[in-house]
């Protein structure tokens, strides 16, 4: 029985190996880089050899592609790949920071409703039923207008508009998850509520919500730039994917491409951010059932 | 053997709110257990068995009610704070379920669950707990032990994730451990093995065990007592060689004739028992085997009959109309 079992552990390890790199595709990795390529560029913004994104060059308004400016300017003289770079700044520092709020508070309030159940839980929820009733931007139109602009007002609007979705995934995974066994047989040994949470339901938590995360990531994105294209978002003249949509706008009859690039540059990244987080999940989930 | 009883359960009732009303899940049972010995608890889906054990264990469902007195080692565990309660089942108790699928942590690995167990519970330092981790499980007999450590559930045999679950239950020295249904998920050459693992591991560590499960042949031979339990009621306990040679319970014979036989005649039908168990929204005003028993009289359908010893001080059974002899069934 020994030598049974050995056999079978030696088939089973290099099983999921040889699955998962078949399993994700061309896609996923093709999304993986545009990921990396928007990150990098991001971060290094400041050392690239770029044009200011803010120099206007009233001569050189709406310059088609040139040596000088690869991407042309806007209408503003200022150089359009610079302003998309910068403005990918914007857009991934309210679109990563937001959903870290959503996914922080959202998930930890998902988990103790789901596992302490009761009162506490009909709060939570009802609460965030009131939340989930208003128009989110309509709600953030109003908040921005009252704080002020800024990016720190608005991942905090866009963070706490994301909660309810971080806890409504956290909520479903923990009840599912308190009533199986491997919770029951902790608890009959004697762990402390603490330590199942942390030790038992969360690491269990965190796949489905990492997951969610990437989505969050995606929505916030275009929420950023709804609200950067009504002119309520990042202030100007600080460069936004969305106030450049809003911006190129009003040539684009002359010069399309204006509105278009950063429509693009957007697409591209809210495409790629969905689909690392759809394919993520569905890694994780038939994992879970196959248990 | 009721003066040394480790654990006893006494007239412990478990009362469940559905939408359809009061579900009755356990009816005032009475058991008990002595360090060292084996209690097998039979009978077929939703007769109770597995609340009866969580109201044992104290982890019913929050909205479940329960009545009566469940004694471990002289102390009511109704009546302990959660605090107490913890630090008891700590250090004495244990469970092993079902299905080794779900009663281990999918995402974290075999090493990881067993020595943080260990670390909680005996204050080891990690390289003890590490040492203590492989000791265990070359006991519930894993090979290559030391590799199981970074392995995650999913790598791992049906059997093997069983032994592992009998190695965290086993971890803190448990002195009553609860295996319920532990080897119905399993196929029938891994459960003989895990039956005797089980075996082994109780008589080596004198602890008490509650074996619980639907197969009056997984207690044959590996228990000292039995009780059998139909739809939320004790209907008869006697230590195991008596129950077999001397059925007494219509329902314990039923099912023991239910369990397909190697030496039955080819394309003999099984004896099932016909019908379903009682409502238990609705209980019954006479014996709740009555409509399912071919013995039962008119008195059975008017009166439930009470847990007794009638002729034996070991023997108890619930029942009017006593089979005889249980003839060429025993053994």
């Amino acid at each position: 029985m020994a030598t049974l079992e050995l056999g079978i552990r030696d088939k089973v390890v290099v099983a999921p190996a040889r699955e998962r790199s078949r399993g994700l595709g061309l896609l996923f990795w093709a999304a993986i880089a545009w990921i990396v390529i928007i990150f990098a560029v991001a971060i290094l913004a400041d050392l690239l050899p770029l044009p200011s994104p803010t120099d206007m060059d009233m001569l050189e308004k709406r310059a088609a592609f040139s040596a000088a400016h690869w991407l042309g300017t806007d209408g503003l003289g200022r150089d359009e790949l610079a302003r998309l770079i910068f403005g990918a700044r914007s857009s991934l520092v309210v679109g990563l920071c937001a959903p870290v709020i959503g996914v922080v508070i959202g998930g930890a309030l998902g988990v103790l409703a789901g596992y302490f159940r009761g009162r506490f839980e009909t709060l939570v929820v009802g609460s965030q039923d009131v939340l989930l009733a208003f128009p989110p931007l309509i709600l953030a139109l109003a908040v921005t207008a009252y704080l002020g602009q800024s990016i720190f007002n608005l991942t905090l609007i866009l963070g706490v508009l994301g909660i309810p979705a971080f806890t409504r995934v956290a909520r479903a995974a923990t009840l599912a998850l308190s009533r199986r066994e491997f919770v029951i047989a902790a608890q009959a040994l004697g762990a402390t509520h603490a330590r199942i949470l942390l030790r038992e339901l969360l690491p269990n938590v965190l796949l489905p919500l990492t997951a969610f995360f990437l989505v969050g990531v995606a929505i916030t994105i275009v929420g950023e730039g709804a609200l950067s294209f009504l002119g309520l978002g990042v202030p100007p003249p600080e460069p936004s994917w969305g106030s450049m949509i809003g911006e190129g706008r009003e040539s684009l009859d002359i010069a399309p491409r204006l509105a278009f690039l950063p429509a693009i540059a957007m697409f591209l990244s809210v495409l790629s951010f969905n689909l690392v987080g759809d394919r993520l999940r569905a890694l994780t989930d038939p994992r879970q059932g196959t248990l | 053997m009721t003066v040394s009883a480790l654990l006893s359960v006494e007239d412990v009732a478990v009362d469940l709110p559905t939408p359809r009303g009061n579900l009755r899940a356990v009816d005032h049972v009475d058991l008990s257990v002595a360090a060292g010995q084996t209690l097998g608890i039979v009978g077929e889906s939703g007769c109770g068995k597995t609340m009866l054990s969580r109201a044992i264990l104290q982890l019913l469902p929050k909205q479940a009610r329960l009545a009566g007195r469940v004694l471990f080692d002289g102390q009511d565990l109704l009546r302990l704070s959660a605090r107490a309660l913890r630090k008891l089942r700590a250090r004495s108790l244990a469970v092993v379920f079902q299905d080794p699928m779900t009663s281990l942590n999918p995402v974290l690995t075999v090493g990881t669950q067993l020595m943080e167990t260990l670390r909680e519970h005996l204050a080891l330092d990690h390289s003890a707990a590490r040492a203590r981790s492989i000791a265990l499980l070359a006991e519930v007999g894993i090979p290559a032990p030391e590799q199981r450590l970074t392995q995650y559930p999913h790598e791992l045999s049906g059997g093997m994730r069983q032994r592992v679950a009998i190695a965290i239950a086993l971890s803190c020295e448990p002195r009553l451990l609860i295996a319920d249904e532990p080897t119905t998920a399993l196929d029938v050459t891994i459960q003989a093995q895990i039956l005797d693992l089980l075996a082994r591991e109780q008589r080596r560590r004198h602890m008490a065990m509650i074996l619980i499960t639907h197969d009056l042949g997984v207690v044959a031979g590996r228990t000292d007592e039995v009780a059998v339990m139909y739809a939320g009621r004790v209907v008869e306990r006697a230590p195991t060689p008596k129950l077999f040679k001397r059925m007494r319970m219509p329902y314990t014979q039923a099912l023991l004739a239910a369990i397909p036989r190697l030496d039955a005649p080819p394309h003999a039908p099984l004896p099932a028992i016909s019908g379903r168990p009682p409502d238990p929204t609705r209980p019954l005003e006479g014996c709740s085997f009555s409509p399912r028993c071919r013995h039962a009289g008119p008195r059975c359908h008017r009166e439930k009959p009470v847990l007794r010893d009638l002729e034996e001080a070991d023997h108890h059974y619930a029942c009017f109309n006593p089979l005889k002899i249980a003839a060429g069934l025993g053994s």
